[in-house]
């Protein structure tokens, strides 16, 4: 079944649960499109996305991974979202070190308004990672059936 | 095992039209620990709840997944179905397949395909999930009111009406703010102190209140229902317990020349001075930036001619330490800095004046006694302008604001109309862009000062004054008739554009109170909550929030106040169960959590624990306080151990998100 | 060399200390390992700092520390930095430790001498540049040659904290050690991949990196623990090695001093400080220059922030890693 489809990349989207996820809402309320193959998990605030989940993410099998949270000094617990942004962007670019492609990773902050802006970027983000075709320097292989 | 029951909601046709939810029900019902599964037209029905709980003692489940809306929208009401049938409200975990699945795709199959595919993301994360309680914590029963302007005022009257304690903290010597310095209040014209003064003594005589004035919030700690504010008393060099307010030391004392901020500097006060005569409370204050004695020694007048002996130099600010249930900030507003403006020759002409300074002008008890005269020769003036806008409505320009600071037409309405008045001699121009008035009789009002009392409205910008052999020359463009106009001004009235008090952005973040761009103060939901700040327990009252007139404050100022009493008058508060723990045994003790947790809800303890053979170890290990700790989650990544996890998004409920949906 | 011995039996003999911790000769006179001394006996038998005494003895005081009596220790510049390190994260008893300082230039192990020629080594004599004693005769080569690979990027021969000085207190020296990861930087990311996957695919989970970092002093590693969701022991394939060592790498960042030890226990040697020396660069870069345990009381750049630090996609437009 798999085989005649074309390859879509399977994206991660890590959404805190004050902002982004309801930016996430308000882009589904507006009826704003973007690809199926995102799916967001509902994380209390950017500051709890643990480097592992991005990894666990990668090692079984995603090909993008976007964290959302509010935007920096909107954070519901004030500060959540600063931690967050040096933790990622020293994750990402130990990632780019690796030689991991660097446009696998994002972080966007995407408060409640900002419906349009989701869609918009889940739109880039697919697009991107499309581009970039298949995790397969990170990916477990074990993992795939 | 979990014994998981799933329930597919069509929402109508919002999910049913691109979701083939019968497919999702029967591709999730083959989930590891799913014991039932079925779709319905609207789960969050009666019925579609009726049959949810009917499925759980039928089938003794022990996880509920529902696939429909947002979580932000019904996962509540589905906690309560469950609760209901007796299963742990915190064992349902939903899948959004409208807003963030139905809703956005317009391929049935993709559509279907991805609403199985969350629908196994939230089963996963269910067979993980662990029976949470909600524990409760007291609530402090007493409000603390940030401001003492009309919106401090009103607030605090109306909670201290309700028979709770508010205090009141306000940084100027006296309480009254902005609206003490008013002549008159549009549009019926009555004197703003006369409406006012009752309201502040009202405030001091109220038992419930208490006025910390010439204070402010130095820090302020805890979560709503038990804040934990440090104040700092600043030091008046005076002894309020002793002060009688008599004046004798204002009159005496030998430096003259402070500028008065009371009347924006049109006059000078004393080093040692109580603001105005209504002032609350009304005791004298030292301005040590004036004050001789505390400057270099040589002095004492005041203490000299002090009867009730209240004078003392070596006073110092106190620092005070209260618990409140409930903060609400009220912090105002100021008109913003002119000198920026130099086409309106704000900083080269002292007869160019702000409107709040022109208020002054006109005031019985401002610097001329409440004869309009020019500050810079003291004549009565024949040609007054006005112009509006300014600084308001400026687009992206750096010496002004974007939005519109709402009381202006009103108040230069008034202004001119109050100089035709009284000096029926004088020629008034009003430059606008547009005169908005809506509110209760208030194009009556405007209409009054355009066809009653003659005021020449001009829809225009004026381009330029340049003070010239004791006059103003003003070029303006007339829009409406399209022509250049020159006119020859006594005064230029410059109607400053209204900003937030510039205490307030520092106050947000003690508060962990969010702030728009502008630093007003963001309401909870701009229309359905727009007296609430996102942080609970901190509610907004006044100008801080927006630019408002007198009436909108007062009623938002009373709505803030009702929602307070509402806080109050709960005993308890439910905790959110979702709070951080630790794994003792895991524990490194190395602080990482404390120091990233925005709440000071994590604290360590020296703990015995078995150690090898026998011995006992101690080891410093974390606890963390569930009613403070709001479930951010900072910790458990700053946690390296992971001892550190967060209940109800633990890590490997998160990770098991991520594994379904990767697969 | 001979005064870091007396002054070992003169704390065990005064009574000051109860134990001390130092180095001990193994099977070769280059194999010294840490070890624990409770006795003048013992240390006069066993006790040994030389030019091999290149182990990092700070993590072992997280253990010592907190039994009966108190222990001393012996602290290079370079252990300074782990012994404040862990102070500041509570990991030791300060008022159980008699904390030795010795100046250090630079140490040496059997692997760097063999490196620089030697062969059939029976005896070092340090100085200037080493005279090597070996089965075919003496053998000069210059010290520096044959240091180890983290002396020759030492980074200071200040002693952060100590309660005496063997030799005289130094200072910050400069160092060229973020030349590699620059290096690594200017790759393509092919190039970068290729090079890491070369060197992590050597990595047989070994656990002698972990087990040496003054950093990596969990109480239980995330990596053994069955409820973390990533627990493995073996090394199942190319990615879990990754992930060890990517996470690993992450949890020592702005905590890591750079002691250099897990590539020196590496049995594989695979350039790990390259990791983690990549974290310090990027701190230092994009937060301002921050060494751990330099001090006690600042903040760690990974719990603290500015408002105005630069965004996540600073690393799509910085130079360096980048191009």
């Amino acid at each position: 079944m798999q085989v005649n489809k074309e390859w879509t990349p399977t994206i991660v989207a890590f959404c805190c649960n004050w902002c982004s996820y309801a930016g996430a809402d308000l882009s589904g309320t507006n009826r704003l499109q973007y690809p199926a193959n995102v799916k967001i998990i509902r994380i209390p605030c950017s500051c709890r996305l643990n480097p592992m989940f991005i990894l666990r993410a990668f090692q079984r099998g995603a090909d993008g991974v976007i964290l959302c949270g509010c935007h920096p000094g909107d954070c519901h617990y004030t500060t959540g979202n600063y931690y967050a942004r040096r933790r990622m962007t020293l994750l990402f670019s130990m990632l780019e070190y690796l030689g991991i492609e660097r446009e696998r990773t994002r972080v966007e902050w995407v408060s409640a308004a900002e419906g349009a802006k989701f869609a918009a970027t889940m739109n880039d983000f697919v697009k991107t990672v499309t581009a970039l075709g298949e995790n397969k320097r990170l990916e477990d292989l074990r993992c795939k059936e | 095992m979990q014994k998981i029951g799933v329930f597919v909601c069509w929402c109508g046709s919002n999910i049913a039209a691109t979701v083939d939810v019968e497919a999702v029900s029967q591709a999730l019902a083959q989930e590891p620990g799913v014991v039932f599964s079925t779709n319905y037209q609207y789960m969050c029905s009666q019925t579609g709840q009726d049959l949810i709980r009917d499925k759980i003692k039928e089938y003794g489940l022990t996880g509920v997944v529902v696939c429909s809306c947002s979580p932000r929208m019904h996962e509540n009401t589905f906690r309560k179905t469950c609760e209901k049938a007796g299963l742990n409200p915190y064992m349902v975990e939903i899948a959004n397949i409208r807003e963030q699945c139905s809703w956005i795709h317009k391929d049935k199959a993709e559509a279907t395909e991805k609403a199985i595919i969350l629908g196994r993301a939230a089963i996963a994360k269910v067979q993980l999930n662990a029976p949470l309680q909600a524990g409760t914590s007291p609530v402090k029963k007493r409000a603390l009111v940030i401001g003492g302007g009309i919106a401090g005022i009103q607030t605090a009257l109306d909670i201290a009406d309700a028979g709770f304690q508010v205090d009141i903290v306000e940084k100027k010597p006296t309480i009254g703010g902005k609206m003490t310095q008013i002549d008159k209040t549009f549009p019926t014209l009555d004197c703003a102190a006369c409406i006012l003064t009752p309201k502040m003594v009202d405030c001091a005589q109220n038992e419930n209140i208490h006025i910390y004035a010439y204070s402010e919030v130095e820090a302020v700690k805890g979560f709503v229902g038990n804040f934990k504010v440090t104040i700092r008393k600043k030091a008046r060099f005076v002894d309020t317990t002793k002060c009688t307010g008599c004046g004798l030391c204002t009159e005496k004392c030998p430096q003259k020349k402070v500028p008065n901020e009371f009347n924006l500097g049109l006059d000078n006060r004393r080093a040692i001075y109580i603001p105005f005569a209504q002032a609350v409370p009304k005791v004298a204050t030292i301005d040590p930036d004036y004050c001789n004695m505390l400057k270099n020694g040589k002095c004492g007048v005041c203490a000299k001619v002090c009867g009730a002996n209240a004078i003392d130099y070596k006073q110092q600010d106190e620092l005070i330490e209260e618990e409140y249930g409930a903060i609400v900030a009220a912090t105002g507003f100021n008109p913003i800095d002119l000198s920026k403006f130099n086409e309106f020759g704000y900083s080269q002409s002292p007869d160019v004046v702000s409107s709040l300074e022109f208020e002054r002008l006109m005031n019985a008890a401002g610097p001329t006694g409440g004869t309009l005269l020019r500050p810079s020769d003291g004549k009565h003036p024949h040609t007054i302008v006005f112009v509006q806008c300014v600084g308001s409505r400026c687009d992206g320009g750096e010496k002004g604001k974007p939005y519109c600071s709402k009381i202006c037409c009103m108040y230069t309405a008034k202004h001119a109309m109050l100089c035709r008045e009284k000096y029926p001699d004088t020629d008034v121009y009003v430059f606008y862009i547009d005169v908005r008035t809506p509110g209760k009789n208030f194009d009556e009002f405007y209409r009054r000062a355009v066809e009653e009392y003659g005021v020449h409205y001009i829809k225009g910008m004026v381009g330029k004054v340049v003070p010239e052999n004791g006059k103003l020359k003003v070029q303006a463009s007339d829009l409406l008739d399209n022509r250049q106009l020159h006119i020859d001004a006594d005064m230029v009235v410059l109607a400053a554009a209204i900003e937030p008090d510039k205490s307030a952005r520092p106050l947000a973040t003690m508060l962990t109170a969010s702030m728009d761009t502008n630093d007003f103060f963001t309401e909870a939901h701009p229309k359905l909550r727009p007296v609430e700040s996102p942080t609970a327990g901190i509610f907004l009252s006044g100008a801080c929030q927006g630019p408002k007139d007198i009436p909108e404050t007062v009623a938002q100022a009373g709505a803030a106040a009702s929602k307070v009493i509402g806080l109050l008058s709960k005993d308890h508060l439910l905790c959110n169960p979702c709070t951080a723990q630790p794994d003792e045994m895991m524990c490194n003790g190395c602080s990482s959590c404390e120091k990233v947790c925005p709440y000071g809800a994590i604290t360590y303890i020296d703990k015995e624990f078995r150690g090898p053979n026998r011995t006992t170890l101690l080891r410093r290990v974390a606890q963390v306080n569930p009613a403070v700790c709001q479930g951010c989650g900072a910790c458990t990544v700053a946690c390296m151990s992971g001892a550190m996890d967060l209940k109800g998004f633990s890590n490997r409920q998160i990770m098991a998100e991520v594994d379904a949906i990767c697969k | 060399m001979q005064r870091v011995k007396e002054k070992a039996i003169e704390l065990l003999r005064s009574g000051e200390v109860s134990r001390v911790l130092g180095w001990k000769t193994g099977e070769f006179f280059y194999d010294l390992t840490p070890a624990v001394f409770e006795s003048v006996e013992e240390v006069e038998k066993g006790f040994v700092f030389s030019l091999f005494s290149g182990a990092n003895l700070s993590k072992y005081l997280i253990a010592e520390s907190k039994k009966e009596g108190k222990i001393a220790v012996f602290l290079k510049p370079c252990d300074s930095f782990s012994f404040v390190q862990l102070q500041k994260e509570h990991r030791i008893k300060r008022e159980n430790i008699y904390a030795v300082g010795i100046q250090c230039d630079g140490m040496c192990d059997g692997e760097s001498l063999r490196s620089a020629g030697c062969e059939g080594m029976t005896g070092v004599e340090d100085g200037e540049s080493l005279t090597v004693h070996t089965l075919y005769g003496d053998q000069v080569i210059e010290k520096k040659e044959a240091l180890l690979g983290k002396c020759q990027t030492c980074k200071s021969k200040r002693i952060v904290d100590f309660d005496e000085l063997i030799g005289q207190q130094g200072e910050d020296v400069p160092s060229d050690r973020f030349a590699e990861v620059a290096k690594l930087e200017a790759m393509t990311p092919e190039e970068r991949f290729a090079f890491w996957r070369t060197e992590l695919s050597r990595c047989i989970r070994c656990n002698a990196c972990r087990n040496v970092c003054p950093a990596c002093s969990c109480e239980k590693c995330v990596f053994d623990n069955p409820v973390s969701g990533v627990q493995n022991k073996a090394v199942a394939d190319s990615f879990e090695e990754n992930m060890f060592h990517i996470i690993r790498a992450f949890h020592v960042t702005a905590r890591c001093t750079d002691c250099g030890e897990c590539s020196r226990v590496c049995p594989q040697n695979i350039p790990l400080h390259l990791l983690n020396r990549k974290f310090i660069k990027d701190i230092n870069e994009l937060y301002g220059d921050y060494q751990a345990g330099a001090d006690f009381d600042s903040r760690p750049p990974l719990m603290d922030f500015r408002m105005d630090d630069p965004e996540p996609s600073v690393i799509y437009t910085r130079g360096g890693a980048a191009k």
